[in-house]
């Protein structure tokens, strides 16, 4: 199964990123193979529509749950209608490699 | 002057079927007509007709004001009456709604998360694996507060005499006990002090 994790870098010492559209990198990490990938968001500084132009670019990773500190009104309805689970952290002093160890319990 | 922005109706599950199609019609001209029912409009009638809820209950779920819901429910009526009377199919799909969906917090590793398949349930936190999740559920302290935000005061236009209004009972009914008027509502035109 394939994990979103909003993050601000593109290392695994990266803090997870507290905001869901506009975040610096998605971490998409499948629990399965372990693979690691760190997608760029081209939406970081728009000025509308990121969260919907975010949710489109995880669903198109086939991505099954997301993690991030935050979501907002416009993004939970499509996540839910996309039937992607959120997982709302608020510790923004979190690294991936921590997330992706508790991912793994 | 642009109109208020329309506001989202909350629904908490889409209904089982999509549709209802009529049988046994004496002349069979090839497709009947269809009649589009809003989801909200389902969810209006299920709140009201099924679960067997008040108006002023369903409007809170709906988080849509009292007037607004009964005129979602007046139309989901007109409309199942129209289908049922002149045969037609519906098909419940569309309107301006939002899902709810359940939320859970974590005890051991603090997340939030939320339960996009309504029909398994959860075991374990998606992040940490631990059992020790319960139910997140800020609305239902709300929908207390709201219910009680939106109590209102019944009063005699004569002595004064106040009592709380009980939803359901319209006030002109309700005796003031000290001199026997009828009450009225305290926010009402046709009490003015």
């Amino acid at each position: 199964m394939k994990v979103a994790i909003t993050s601000n870098g593109n290392t695994l010492e990266s803090k997870l990123d507290q905001r869901f559209g506009r975040c610096q990198y998605f971490t998409v990490y499948d629990t399965d193979t372990k693979g690691i990938e760190f997608i760029p968001n081209p939406n970081k500084d728009a000025e509308e529509g990121a969260g919907p132009a975010s949710v489109q670019l995880v669903a198109s990773q086939g991505v099954q749950k997301v993690i991030s500190g935050e979501f907002g009104i416009k993004i939970k309805s499509l996540l839910d209608s996309l039937k992607i689970q959120m997982v709302i952290l608020k510790q923004p002093e979190k690294s991936i490699q921590e997330i992706i160890d508790m991912l793994n319990h | 002057m642009s109109p208020r922005p329309f506001k989202l109706r909350r629904i908490s599950n889409p209904p089982p079927v999509s549709g209802f199609k009529p049988y046994g019609g004496r002349k069979n001209s090839g497709r009947a007509e269809t009649i589009f029912l809003n989801l909200e409009e389902y969810e209006a009638i299920r709140l009201c007709d099924n679960e067997m809820l008040s108006h002023h209950e369903a409007s809170v779920i709906m988080s849509v004001s009292r007037p607004t819901l009964t005129r979602i429910y007046l139309k989901a009526r007109q409309k199942i009456a129209e289908a049922l009377v002149l045969g037609k199919q519906i098909i419940i799909e569309g309107g301006k709604i939002y899902f709810d969906s359940d939320w859970y917090s974590c005890q051991s590793c603090g997340s939030y998360f939320n339960n996009p398949f309504k029909q398994e349930e959860i075991t374990a936190c998606p992040l940490c694996g631990s059992k020790e999740f319960r139910a997140y559920n800020p609305d239902n302290n709300n929908d207390e507060e709201e219910l009680s935000r939106c109590a209102d005061i019944c009063i005699c236009p004569s002595c004064g005499y106040e009592t709380p209004h009980r939803f359901g009972f319209p006030c002109k009914d309700e005796i003031c006990s000290v001199c026997g008027n009828h009450l009225v509502r305290k926010r009402s035109p046709y009490f003015s002090h």
